[in-house]
């Protein structure tokens, strides 16, 4: 198994016309993800290298029925397309654009609670979700990552390469990697990501990816405290960051004395969560933890 | 983008806020004509992004020209806690019957609205919600419903707002509301919000940040960063769309994703070096944008080393590397002089590697991981020997 994606998703991807679109979309094609139709407004009745290109989400989900969703259209129209897509009764929302408006991303997040409770967004500000051998929806280089039981969930994307990477070269695959993204108000949390992978039954050990900014790492140590069973080894981003300054992404920012790397590993490590103190000390714990396991190289 | 004060409570103003009249002034005959405009007695205040500005001795009351001019000759150009002061922001004096404190921010937790109301404002809030906890109201908002006259209301009353005033307090949180929703901001906080003798709601201290994902549809507000106090690099790096952060170390630092270059600043720091800046270069590998992050980061005079924290995704290591070679062909005097460690990991990793060693760049050192390039350019900007793995 794996989580949210896999052969049966069929995907439907907004902004599949332009040029970052196209080019992911058909790396996720290639890659045997079941690419079922994109979304452009107005250019309806079109195609992409094959895949139908539908004016509005409505219309996709009426002629492919489509139950994961890509949104890579600029961060203007981005808020509309995500619930857009939900409206349509679209299931997983993957939210590739960056820099989209935190109060748009509040107004999402929230309207989804309360009229789409059926949806989960993934995102935005991420790079999407990769279950190896199965799909790839995103912009996650694939050749580094092969089938296993290492779940991966990340804040951040060329960081969850270099980890994977690491513990590929060690012999190990993962189930899924998960991208929950670097905005304020993601859709999705540590902890929702951390409920999936307690309940896919391959994921044996999840390497959770954390960075400065918010409390997400510190809620993520409390459930993993009262509710996994697995083992969950951690790194967190942002040792050195100046407190006041945003870290490249939009949610990476100390404010006054909260949100830094120290406070989410000191969380972390008082519930019993290993911290890696550089990406490779993390890989190489999660290797160390692995160790006795059956190791999934199927 | 976070606000000075008097470009707060220029946003404050705008949506029916009340503050005290006043003026931004950059030398002492404005300020004297400020004070002049406004009426004695006048408060000068400095105008920085920093707390702790009545502590540092940057606002003072002033009864009378002679003082303006003494305080405003004082206070401009005065240095707290490393932003120098280039403005003073000059009001007329209130009279001060009690001090309250309200907020509204993004908690981030609860992925809404946090309206805060205090009646123990004017003192660090953070220590009021340490201290009395009891004492500040904490009420979140439904965003997509926004703050009811009714709601500020029963946070007023519930604050402990004096009976009097629990109008206009209400009427001032759904103000302040007002500004976060409509300016698209993080944060609106007014400490203090004062009540005068004459029973006035006024805000006498503005905090602002605004989203700088929304200034698109704020064009009016693209203005108001702090450009006089900002560090001189990181607003180049803002004009020319560079994710760029300076620190105070002698180690530049460029990379790919906004983690990966967080990461490597914890590793550069743990093998014992400083890093000079942040600077994700995101996806881009041609020379031009390789060659513009070199500039930036060497524009830093402290730096002596910079390090080039690669992992190829979509992008291939031999593309970066390509970006590389005919960056550095480019550079200048000081740039072929600074020694520079490349690590490159990932897509065409080795290829990339490869073609490095054959252009054999002089002072550029080649790494395999991570750990090793932090400490090759730790030796390097300490004026030691790289060790093994040296390509020229």
């Amino acid at each position: 198994m794996s989580v949210l994606v896999d052969e049966s998703t069929r995907l439907c991807v907004a902004g599949v016309t332009g040029r970052e679109g196209s080019f992911h979309t058909l790396n996720n094609r290639r890659y045997g993800t079941n690419v079922v139709g994109g979304v452009t407004p107005g250019k309806g009745g079109q195609d992409v290298e094959g895949i139908p290109v539908f004016d509005s989400w409505e219309q996709a989900a009426a002629e492919v029925q489509p139950n994961t969703a890509m949104i890579f259209v600029p961060p203007r129209f981005a808020a509309d397309s995500i619930l857009e897509a939900a409206a349509a009764g679209v299931e997983l929302v993957i939210a590739i654009t960056e820099g989209i408006p935190a109060h748009d991303e509040l107004r999402v997040y929230n309207t989804l609670q309360r009229d789409f409770p059926g949806t989960r967004l993934i995102g935005p500000n991420c790079p999407g979700i990769l279950s190896p051998g199965k799909a790839n929806v995103g912009i996650i280089p694939a050749s580094f990552f092969k089938p296993g039981n290492v779940g991966v969930v990340s804040r951040s994307g060329t960081l969850t390469y270099q980890i994977g990477n690491e513990i590929a070269r060690a012999g190990f695959g993962c189930s899924s990697i998960v991208g929950i993204g670097g905005d304020p108000v993601p859709g999705s949390s540590f902890v929702d990501v951390l409920e999936l992978f307690e309940a896919d039954e391959e994921t044996e050990l999840v390497v959770l990816s954390g960075e400065i900014g918010g409390s997400a790492e510190e809620e993520a140590a409390e459930h993993i405290a009262e509710h996994m069973s697995k083992p969950v080894v951690a790194y967190i981003a942002g040792f050195t960051a100046p407190a006041g300054k945003q870290m490249g992404h939009a949610g990476a920012i100390v404010s006054g004395s909260s949100g830094t790397a120290a406070a989410k590993a000191e969380a972390l490590e008082a519930k019993g969560v290993r911290v890696g103190r550089t990406p490779t000390e993390a890989a190489s714990i999660a290797v160390e933890v692995l160790g006795g396991a059956s190791v999934g190289s199927a | 983008m976070d606000l000075l004060e008097y470009q707060g409570k220029e946003l404050f103003a705008r949506h029916g806020l009340r503050v005290s009249s006043g003026k931004a002034v950059t030398d002492v005959d404005a300020a004297v004509a400020a004070a002049g405009e406004v009426g004695y007695p006048v408060v000068v205040k400095a105008q920085v992004l920093i707390g702790g500005r009545g502590k540092a001795g940057g606002v003072k009351l002033a009864a009378d020209e002679a003082e303006v001019r003494e305080h405003a000759q004082s206070i401009l150009g005065m240095d707290i806690k490393g932003h120098t002061v280039h403005t003073v922001w000059i009001e007329h004096a209130s009279d001060i019957a009690s001090e309250y404190y309200a907020s509204i921010l993004l908690d981030r937790a609860a992925k809404k609205p946090l309206v805060m109301f205090s009646v123990e404002g004017g003192v660090d809030i953070e220590e009021v919600a340490e201290r009395t906890p009891e004492k500040l109201i904490r009420r979140h908002v439904d965003p997509l419903a926004g703050l009811s006259r009714e709601q500020a209301v029963q946070i007023a009353r519930d604050g402990g707002a004096d009976a009097d005033v629990v109008e206009g307090v209400a009427d001032a949180l759904v103000a302040l509301y007002d500004v976060w929703l409509s300016e698209d901001a993080t944060l609106t906080e007014i400490n203090p919000l004062i009540v005068t003798p004459d029973r006035e709601v006024r805000a006498l201290d503005a905090k602002v940040s605004l989203d700088g994902n929304a200034l698109y549809r704020h064009p009016e507000n693209q203005s108001l960063s702090d450009s006089a106090n900002e560090d001189p690099l990181e607003r180049r790096a803002k004009e020319e769309g560079v994710q760029y952060v300076k620190l105070d170390g002698d180690i530049g630092i460029l990379g790919n994703g906004a983690g990966l270059v967080m990461s490597t600043l914890d590793v550069v720091a743990q093998a014992g070096g400083r890093p000079a800046n942040f600077l994700d270069a995101g996806g881009g590998s041609n020379a031009d944008t390789i060659r513009g992050a070199v500039e930036l980061i060497l524009a830093n005079d402290a730096v002596k080393a910079v390090l080039f924290n690669i992992f190829g995704g979509i992008t291939r290591g031999d593309e970066v590397a390509e970006g590389l070679i005919a960056a550095f062909g480019q550079l200048d005097e000081r740039g072929k002089s600074t020694p520079f460690v490349v690590r490159l990991d990932g897509t065409n990793d080795v290829e990339g590697r490869r073609l490095l060693a054959e252009a054999a760049l002089p002072n550029v050192y080649s790494a395999a991981t991570m750990n090793e390039a932090a400490e090759k350019v730790v030796a390097l900007a300490s004026g030691r020997a790289a060790g093994a793995g040296v390509s020229a």
